[in-house]
């Protein structure tokens, strides 16, 4: 029963969530609030380790939903894999689905006007939306409340504003920039052990 | 048969190599599909490349469901597909396993806490990033405002936004609102 509700919910994930990996993390905070199979501040973590391994970010955060949901809800390592691959196939069967019907239509598709005033206003969405779970993740990891409601709770944090600054600049110095993220994510880490921020 | 496995193993190789999905995996491709298999030629991998940006799902997997469906038909896109995806799913499957059995010692704790951190930065990065090239009109900025509003103070299914988008932008392209 979980295991067909995880396929459905990625499923619809893999059919609204538009123009990449991070697209997929309000879906993803979605099935979070409605399910409770894992935390917000988990998918923190998801979004981490998905930007600093190999493959498709979107298809990472998928498997390790999935592989969360089942060796929690199912017990085991082995229902965590095979949960991981019905979360991922979840994820791709709309593309795949889609994408064999857009390349019998490919050239109208491309010049369709109608695809191209949805798109117009799909793009802004998923900004907006990505935007949104983005607060969602400051409000936990700096701001330490669960909900933008809270925040007259929040306790600001020196030690995560000085982090943030740190990285923010480190991205955006020339060299530095061109760094993979796991280094960014790495020393992030090691200042989180020093400082004690968990 | 030989095709097929072909198909499945270079698309295996593809996502065990890229980092950070889509985007990077563009010269990749070039590489692997255009030059040294001749599945596509370079024309065709920037149109579906193109396309899968504006299709629903993964950019990477709609890629490769095109280049495999182009080359050997619905079998194809389909070994293609599960070709890219099968290293992600035995790469996080054991990461995951150690993290989530480690995640309550307290030092784990301490570098999750830094490391959440350093996602809202990267969030905020690409957030800019996407925003420069999503919003270029105030009717862009009034759909991108509305529903970030929506999303922040309400606790709404995500989809109704996009399909809620979704109309507005033929229906600002048609009143001739967009561009302004």
């Amino acid at each position: 029963m979980i295991l067909l509700k995880l396929f459905w919910e990625f499923f619809k994930t893999g059919l609204f969530a538009i123009g990449g990996g991070m697209a997929t993390v309000p879906f993803l905070q979605d099935i979070s609030a409605k399910t409770g199979w894992y935390t917000a501040a988990q998918l923190a973590d998801m979004i981490a380790v998905s930007e600093s391994t190999p493959g498709p970010m979107g298809v990472n955060m998928a498997t390790y939903v999935g592989y969360t949901v089942g060796a929690q809800e199912l017990g085991g390592p082995v229902m965590g894999v095979v949960a991981a691959i019905i979360a991922t196939i979840g994820l791709i069967a709309p593309s795949v689905i889609i994408i064999m019907i857009v390349a019998y239509f490919l050239k109208r598709f491309r010049d369709s006007k109608l695809v191209d005033a949805t798109l117009y206003g799909l793009r802004p969405a998923s900004v907006a939306l990505i935007t949104a779970a983005g607060v969602d993740i400051v409000l936990i990891a700096v701001l330490r409340v669960d909900s933008i409601y809270q925040i007259a709770q929040a306790t600001l944090s020196w030690k995560a504003l000085v982090l943030a600054a740190a990285v923010y600049v480190a991205t955006h110095v020339k060299k530095l920039n061109k760094l993979h993220p796991i280094w960014f994510i790495a020393a992030s880490a090691l200042i989180g052990v020093v400082l004690q921020m968990g | 048969m030989k095709e097929l496995l072909d198909l499945y193993f270079t698309f295996f190789r593809i996502g065990a190599v890229t980092f950070g999905g889509g985007y990077a995996m563009l010269p990749i491709l070039q590489r692997e599909v255009v030059d040294k298999k001749h599945w596509a030629t370079e024309e065709e991998l920037m149109d579906y490349y193109a396309i899968g940006q504006c299709t629903p799902g993964v950019i990477a997997v709609n890629t490769a469901t095109f280049i495999g469906r182009k080359y050997r038909g619905i079998l194809g896109g389909i070994l293609t597909t599960l070709g890219v995806v099968s290293p992600s799913i035995i790469i996080i499957s054991i990461i995951a396993a150690v993290i989530n059995n480690f995640a309550s010692i307290a030092w784990v704790q301490n570098a999750l806490g830094g490391i959440r951190v350093c996602v809202c930065v990267f969030i905020f990065n690409s957030v800019v990033k996407l925003f420069k090239s999503a919003v270029k009109d105030k009717a862009a900025l009034v759909i991108y405002l509305a529903l970030f509003a929506v999303a922040v103070f309400f606790d709404f299914s995500p989809i109704y936004s996009v399909v809620v988008a979704g109309v507005l932008g033929v229906f600002f392209t048609k009143t001739g609102v967009r561009g302004k």
